[in-house]
C-alpha cells in the first residue's frame, strides 16, 4: 500500500469554494434571522405551543446531534477497531462529527426560551438531569474529537492517536445514550419511558452518520476534484445496509413491546394506524423511504457498481432518519398524555386528551437547515484549514 | 502561482482563529459578569419543612360550568389571555371526565400537583425548577433558560410556557417571557401569612367549597383530618410522586 498524503480542500476554482462558502453562509444567516424573529415575539409564532413544547427545531437538532456520534464511527472502525481501509476517512470522520454537533447544537441553543442564558446552562448543574449531563456530553465531545482530530493531523502527538481514539469512542456511545435517556427517562409520555430509547437511538446514530458521512465525503470529492475508489465506497455502502437493518430491528422490538403492553395499545394505534400524518411519516417516511428503499438500493446487484445508488440510499436514509425523529419527537407529544386511566376527557380548558394539532412554520424550518448548514459550513472551513482529506481515495493507495 | 489555483494563504488561519476567539468572549462575558452581580445575599428565614402545603379538591363540589377559581388564578396572576388558547398560559383548568364502562361523570379542576418527588425538578438542567422546603416547587424565572424540559416531563401537564411579550405583570407572580411556569399554590399569600389561594377563595365565594388548601403536615389541620377519614386518591398514583394534591369523589 503506497503513502496516504493529506492536503487541504482546493477547487479547481476559488470561485467554486467561495460560491459555496457564500452559499452555506446565505442559508446559515437566514436562519440566525429567523431565530432573531422567534425570540423577538415570542414563540406563539410559531407552530410550537402548551401542547407540542418540542417542534421542528428540536427534531432537526437532535437528528444532527445523534447524527454527529454517528459520523464517527468511521474513524472508530479505523482507530478501535483496526479497520485499514478506514483509517485514512478518520480526520474528515472527526471533523464531520464536530460539525454535525456544532450544527445541532446552534438549532437546540437559539430555540430555547432564553438563549441568551446559555452561561446558566453552562453554570449550574443539576446532576440529575439529564440535560445536564448532556451539556457536558456534548462539550466534551468537542474536546475529546478535537485532540482525536490533532493527534490524527499532528505526527509530534501521534503517539496518542489510540487512546485518543478509545476515549472518542467510549465518549460517543455515552453521548448518544444520553440523548436517547431524553427520551427514555421521561416517565409522563407513553411513547417514551422505554430504555430501548438510548441503545436506539445509539443505532440510528451510526445510521445517520454513516449516510451524512457517504453523502459529504461524496461531494467534497466532487467539489474538489478528487477520486474515490469503488471498493473504498462499496465498504462504506455494506456497513450502511447493516445500520439501517439494525434501526429497523430496534423499531420492530420497541413497537412490539409497545403493543404487547395493553395500557401502551392508544399510542401505538396512534403511531401505526390512525395517527395522520404522523403514521404516514412513520409508514412512508421512515419505513418506506428510510428503510426500504436505501436496503433494496444497497443490496441489488442492479446497483452494485452504481455510485448514485450510494448517494440515493444514503440520502434516502437521512429522509427517513428525519421522519423517525419527526415522530418521535412530534408524534410523541401529539398523543395525549393518560391522566385518567378507565377515564374518557369530556371537556377541558387545557386540551386535556386530545390529538395535539402542529403546523411548523418557516423560521422554525429555516432555523433547523441553517443548522445543517452550519455544520456544512464547518466542514468546509476545517477541510480548507486542516489536511483532512487524502488526495486521493482511489482503491490502490 | 497564480490565484486561479486556489492556494492557501496561511495568515487567514491566525484571522480565523482570533475571530473564534472573539465572539466566544463576547458571547460568554456579559453572562459572567450578570451572574456574579445578581448573586447577592438576602436575610430570609426562608420555607420551614414543618410545613407540606397541599390541597384537597372535592369532585362532587365541582360545579358544571362553573370557572370561578380559573379566572381568579388569571387575575391573581395576572395571566392575560391573547386569545391563542394553544399558547396562553394557564395554571389551573377544568376538566370533566366519563368513566368509559359507567358512564359516571366527574368533574375537577387540575393545576401542579406539588409532587414530593417531582419529575419537573429531577429533569431541569439548570435547577431552575425546584421544590421549597414546604413542598411548593416553583420555577425561579432568573435561572430558566426556556429548554421546557420539565413539561415534557410533567405527568399532569402543569406548566406553561410564556410565548409573548408581557405587559401588566402582576406584582404577586413576576414572569418571564421565554420562562417556564405554573401554579405558585399563591406562595405570595402564604409567605404574607395568609392561609388561602385564590381559586380556593373565588370556590368559597361561589359557595362550592370543592378546594381547601392547607398543612399536610400538621394532625390538626382541617385538611389532615378531611384526609384521614375519607377515601382520597392521587392523579396517576402510580407514578409514586406523593402528591400534594388530592382528590375526593374521584
Amino acid at each position: 500500500m503506497s503513502k496516504m498524503y493529506y492536503r487541504e480542500l482546493y477547487c479547481g476554482s476559488p470561485v467554486r469554494f467561495w460560491a459555496g462558502l457564500a452559499l452555506l453562509g446565505s442559508i446559515v444567516a437566514i436562519g440566525l434571522g429567523a431565530a432573531f424573529y422567534m425570540e423577538h415575539n415570542g414563540h406563539w409564532v410559531t407552530g410550537m405551543s402548551n401542547q407540542i413544547v418540542w417542534g421542528l427545531p428540536h427534531v432537526f437538532a437532535i437528528f444532527l446531534i445523534v447524527a454527529a456520534s454517528g459520523a464517527l464511527n468511521v474513524a472508530s472502525i479505523g482507530s478501535v477497531f483496526g479497520g485499514p481501509l478506514y483509517k485514512p476517512l478518520g480526520r474528515y470522520s472527526s471533523l464531520l462529527a464536530i460539525g454535525l454537533l456544532a450544527g445541532g447544537l446552534t438549532v437546540l441553543v437559539l430555540d430555547l426560551g432564553r438563549p441568551d442564558r446559555l452561561i446558566v446552562a453552562m453554570t449550574q448543574y443539576n446532576f440529575k438531569s439529564i440535560f445536564a449531563w448532556n451539556v457536558i456530553l456534548y462539550t466534551g465531545f468537542f474536546a475529546i474529537v478535537g485532540i482525536y482530530l490533532w493527534t490524527m493531523i499532528d505526527r509530534t502527538v501521534n503517539k496518542y492517536y489510540l487512546t485518543a481514539g478509545f476515549a472518542a469512542f467510549f465518549w460517543r456511545i455515552a453521548l448518544t445514550t444520553g440523548t436517547g435517556s431524553i427520551f427514555g427517562f421521561l416517565v409522563a409520555r407513553e411513547a417514551y419511558d422505554a430504555a430501548i430509547m438510548a441503545p436506539m437511538f445509539v443505532i440510528m446514530s451510526f445510521s445517520y452518520g454513516l449516510a451524512f458521512f457517504i453523502v459529504t465525503l461524496i461531494a467534497a470529492y466532487i467539489w474538489g476534484d478528487r477520486e474515490i475508489g469503488d471498493f473504498r465506497l462499496a465498504k462504506l455502502k455494506n456497513l450502511l445496509g447493516v445500520f439501517v437493518g439494525a434501526v429497523l430491528y430496534f423499531t420492530l422490538a420497541y413497537h412490539l413491546t409497545n403493543l404487547y403492553i395493553t395500557q401502551h395499545h392508544g399510542v401505538e394505534r396512534f403511531i401505526l394506524l390512525d395517527g395522520g400524518i404522523y403514521t404516514q411519516m412513520f409508514w412512508i417516511g421512515q419505513i418506506f423511504i428510510g428503510s426500504i428503499v436505501p436496503l433494496f438500493l444497497i443490496y441489488s446487484p442492479a446497483f452494485e457498481k452504481s455510485r448514485w445508488a450510494i448517494v440515493a440510499a444514503s440520502i434516502a436514509v437521512l429522509i427517513g432518519g428525519f421522519f423517525q425523529m419527526y415522530v418521535i419527537v412530534i408524534g410523541g407529544q401529539a398523543y395525549p398524555m393518560t391522566l385518567f386511566p378507565g377515564k374518557e376527557i369530556v371537556e377541558s380548558g387545557f386540551f386535556d386528551g386530545q390529538v395535539a394539532s402542529y403546523v411548523p412554520t418557516f423560521p422554525e424550518a429555516a432555523l433547523g437547515v441553517a443548522g445543517i448548514a452550519v455544520a456544512l459550513t464547518m466542514v468546509a472551513i476545517g477541510a480548507r484549514l486542516f489536511k483532512v482529506f487524502p488526495e486521493t481515495l482511489e482503491d490502490h493507495t | 502561482m497564480s490565484n486561479k489555483c486556489d492556494q492557501p494563504n496561511m495568515n487567514r488561519r491566525k484571522l480565523i482563529g482570533g475571530a473564534i476567539a472573539a465572539t466566544g468572549a463576547m458571547t460568554i462575558a456579559p453572562g459572567v459578569i450578570l451572574h456574579a452581580a445578581s448573586t447577592t445575599s438576602e436575610d430570609s428565614t426562608g420555607a420551614s419543612s414543618k410545613h407540606r402545603w397541599g390541597m384537597v379538591i372535592d369532585s362532587n363540589k365541582c360545579a358544571e360550568g362553573c370557572s370561578a377559581c380559573v379566572d381568579a388564578c388569571q387575575s391573581e396572576h395576572g395571566l392575560e389571555s391573547h386569545g391563542r388558547p394553544e399558547t396562553d398560559a394557564k395554571w389551573i383548568r377544568t376538566v370533566k371526565l366519563k368513566d368509559k364502562a359507567t358512564e359516571h361523570e366527574n368533574r375537577l379542576v387540575l393545576m401542579c400537583q406539588h409532587c414530593e418527588n417531582p419529575p419537573c425538578v429531577d429533569v431541569c438542567p439548570t435547577t431552575a425548577s425546584f421544590k421549597r422546603a414546604d413542598g411548593i416547587v416553583l420555577v425561579d424565572r432568573h435561572r430558566c433558560i426556556g429548554c421546557r424540559y420539565c413539561m415534557m416531563a410533567c405527568p399532569y401537564k402543569a406548566r406553561s410556557f410564556v410565548h409573548e411579550t408581557l405587559s401588566n405583570q402582576s406584582i404577586n407572580a413576576p414572569r418571564g417571557k421565554g420562562c417556564v411556569e405554573a401554579c405558585t399554590l399563591c406562595v405570595h399569600r402564604i409567605d404574607e401569612g395568609v392561609m388561602q389561594t385564590a381559586c380556593q377563595e373565588a370556590c368559597e365565594k361561589e359557595g362550592h367549597a370543592a378546594i381547601l388548601f392547607g398543612d399536610l403536615n400538621d394532625p390538626n389541620s382541617e385538611i389532615s383530618k378531611i384526609l384521614k377519614t375519607s377515601n382520597s386518591v392521587q392523579i396517576r398514583a402510580d407514578l409514586e410522586l406523593n402528591t400534594g394534591v388530592r382528590y375526593l369523589n374521584l
